[in-house]
């Protein structure tokens, strides 16, 4: 090393000394700890007793733990696609070139500004069972299988998007009827998910789907719903998304709307052909933050039931961590909680990562 | 780059139902909030009323004296305060319908003095809860009379509440918490990673590549991860317990705000520091001269931010707070909504209003900041 890089270095090291130690300290080190106590017995006042593999065959047979886990997978299953789909379509409600966007963003953004806690306890008064607003805007109407328009608009909106896609390939884009047979093929996919007799939901929920007709569910106090409430909830304070879609709208460059205009391409096609590939990138990043994000949820479960109540049925992975490693004092086994949970994230982005290679458009690239 | 491209809705059906929608949208958004509002403004036993009464009402009251029997008969008497009582409709068993004041209640009736009609005005009655009309129904006689009231002592009573255990104010100490930290740990994270992004961005050194790959790699760990071990260190510092795990990584650097203001310092021209260093600026006076005054958008942009993870922050305060007195607004509220949740929901939703709304204000306050923030923690992935 010359001096003149050897000066370099050392002003560089210089000015990063900070994250030096805050990566030693607070990541690298930290890191290679808990592998080496998923491995140990570890109570934090004792030393930690290397006891091999013990927690990792321990979680294997952990029920609790099985739990956790499908809750989790459950809840990230719903919350991130939807939340996708809500965000991705608010932005392009909002960049149709409307007056008032500046009020209609705000609106629509500030439920992300509350707090996880305010949220949990708005929420839990919202779900309320019986003084709830929720059930008593729903008890007037009676319809209650319309909550099971949250499961079936996503599929048919799935399937819409794809029929159209194929007849829009197969005979053009002009031709009306195309358009006519989605908008039929969504409504027969919708009304075979929810036909309260010979409906699919009807004979895969089967008592479940029945028992609507009682009455509204009790949501966070019926372990049936309770997922779905806290997805609700995700999708209520999910502005950010929206925010961070829409400047990604705006930077499509004008010209690629018009090129694609001169093609005769309609408005449908516009997005699917022109938006959702130039910001594909945008989505990607936010999936997979998304999928992090999802898989550690902790503080609004938390705040509604520390204990998951009722029935477990909202204990997540980080909860039941969390209870290992400060209520039970079980760090090692809390720290092979948490690898496992490192893997699925892992695994989880490089397959996203992977997927994205056939999906994602960069510029130029 | 096309700022603005947008797709047009062109056609006035379009325009129409494009609008429909977002009303209607903006209107669910809405309504959890104003739900919370309008509850907090409520007397608490009128929080569950039945159907949702969207603008707090409360029962009429006014300054009446007691009663007392006397000889058999109800009377007012005139030595008692004139504490405000409730006012109800009140049907009589002729079928009049009356005004009146509650003065006493006794088993399955009340007690209660005439304000309308006029002509009976003063008149104390004792009268059953239930009545008989004509055609043999019972039905309740007493429906209280209720107007329009929004209560704003619930966020007095909030902010003031003194549990009797602990001897103290808990919301002005937990907001005292709230900003003693934030303050620390915002500064820290502004000042250390600016100064960590400017090796990245500005200086040339050798593994400095290397490094950084390896920094964008940390920000795929889930916290879970690193909690336990963490956790172990500042045992070993003997620091639980204490503020000091809360504030004292901001001082170290984030692998997410290194690679914000990095990219950000990528932008400013080279030229700048080159000719600075050239008159003769060291690497810490061109940093702070040319390259921090350039980039304020986005340093304001990540202390914005940080104070709202503060503010946010739930599961730090929850593993490093012991001692109740420490507790951050966040912790506090879950810790008075576990020991009071599920009946005082006025209280609640005022205590969580006063929790949200500083962060609502500081949006407006800051609102090109923020949405200016939230593009580029999105955009630059």
């Amino acid at each position: 090393m010359t001096p003149a890089e050897r000066r370099r270095l050392r002003k560089g090291l210089a000015f990063a000394s900070p994250w030096l130690i805050g990566l030693g300290v607070f990541l690298l080190y930290p890191i290679l700890a808990s592998l080496y106590f998923s491995f140990c017995e570890y109570s934090v006042l004792q030393k930690p007793v290397w006891i091999g593999a013990g927690n990792y065959q321990d979680l294997a047979t952990d029920s609790v733990f099985w739990k956790t886990l499908g809750n989790t997978v459950v809840y990230a299953a719903f919350a991130l696609p939807l939340g996708l789909v809500v965000s991705l379509s608010l932005a392009f409600l909002l960049n149709t070139g409307v007056k008032g966007l500046a009020v209609f963003r705000t609106i629509m953004f500030l439920p992300a500004l509350v707090p996880m806690v305010a949220l949990a306890i708005v929420w839990l008064w919202i779900f309320n069972g019986q003084y709830g607003l929720l059930n008593n805007l729903l008890r007037p109407s009676q319809i209650y299988w319309v909550l099971y328009l949250g499961y079936a608009l996503p599929i048919a909106g799935v399937v819409a998007a794809w029929v159209y896609d194929r007849l829009s390939l197969l005979w053009g884009a002009s031709r009306s009827w195309a358009a006519w047979l989605t908008a039929g093929s969504t409504a027969a996919v919708i009304i075979a998910l929810l036909h309260p007799e010979a409906g699919l939901f009807a004979f895969v929920l089967g008592e479940r789907f029945h028992a609507l007709r009682g009455g509204p569910p009790g949501w966070l106090a019926d372990p049936a719903w309770a997922k779905s409430a806290l997805v609700v909830m995700s999708l209520w304070g999910g502005g950010n998304a929206m925010v961070i879609y829409l400047a990604g709208l705006q930077d499509v460059p004008q010209h690629l709307y018009d090129a694609a205009e001169l093609d005769g391409a309609n408005w449908l096609q516009k997005i699917r052909h022109v938006a959702l590939p130039a910001i594909s990138p945008v989505i990607l990043f936010n999936l997979i933050m998304g999928i992090i994000g999802s898989l550690q949820f902790f503080a609004v479960p938390y705040v509604i039931s520390p204990t998951g109540s009722p029935d477990r049925s909202i204990y997540f992975l980080t909860m039941y961590l969390y209870d290992n490693a400060f209520t039970y004092l079980r760090m090692g086994y809390a720290s092979a909680m948490a690898w496992v949970l490192f893997l699925i994230v892992f695994a989880l982005t490089m397959l996203a990562l992977r997927l994205s290679r056939r999906f994602v458009y960069y510029e130029g690239g | 780059m096309t700022r603005g491209a947008e797709l047009r809705a062109r056609s006035l059906p379009t325009k129409i139902i494009v609008y429909l929608v977002l009303i209607v949208l903006s209107g669910l958004f809405l309504m959890p909030l104003v739900w919370t509002i309008s509850t907090s403004l409520k007397i608490n036993e009128r929080t569950m009323q039945l159907p949702p009464e969207w603008i707090p009402r409360w029962p009429v009251q006014v300054p009446a004296k007691a009663a007392h029997r006397i000889n058999g008969r109800w009377v007012i008497d005139p030595l008692s305060d004139k504490k405000p009582k409730k006012v109800f409709r009140a049907t009589d068993d002729s079928g009049a319908v009356l005004r009146v004041a509650e003065l006493a209640q006794t088993a399955g009736a009340k007690v209660v003095a005439i304000l309308e009609p006029q002509n009976r005005a003063g008149q104390v009655l004792e009268l059953t809860l239930d009545r008989k009309t004509e055609t043999g129904e019972i039905v309740a006689r007493f429906e209280p009379v209720l107007e329009p009231h929004l209560r704003w002592r619930n966020y007095r009573d909030a902010v003031t509440y003194r549990s009797k255990e602990l001897g103290y104010i808990p919301m002005l100490r937990q907001a005292r918490n709230t900003i003693y930290l934030a303050a620390l740990s915002v500064t820290g994270t502004v000042v250390s990673n600016s100064l960590i992004a400017y090796a990245f961005a500005r200086l040339r050194w050798r593994g400095r590549d290397v490094l950084f790959a390896l920094t964008l790699a940390t920000m795929m760990v889930p916290f879970p991860v690193t909690m336990v071990a963490v956790f172990s260190v500042f045992k070993e510092l003997g620091w639980i317990g204490s503020f000091r795990p809360l504030w004292v990584p901001a001082w170290f650097g984030s692998a997410f705000n290194i690679f914000l203001l990095r990219q950000f310092f990528l932008t400013i021209p080279r030229d700048l520091s080159d000719a600075a260093a050239i008159d003769g600026c060291t690497e810490l006076q061109i940093f702070r001269h040319i390259i921090l005054p350039l980039s304020k958008p986005a340093l304001a942009v990540v202390g914005l931010f940080h104070f709202m993870y503060v503010w946010n922050d739930f599961l730090g305060p929850l593993i490093y707070l012991t001692d109740e007195r420490m507790f951050t607004l966040s912790l506090g509220l879950q810790a008075y909504q576990s020991q009071h949740g599920g009946t005082e929901w006025s209280m609640l939703m005022a205590a969580s209003m006063i929790v949200i709304t500083p962060l609502i204000l500081l949006f407006f306050l800051t609102q090109r900041t923020f949405i200016q923030g939230v593009r580029l923690t999105g955009l630059k992935g």
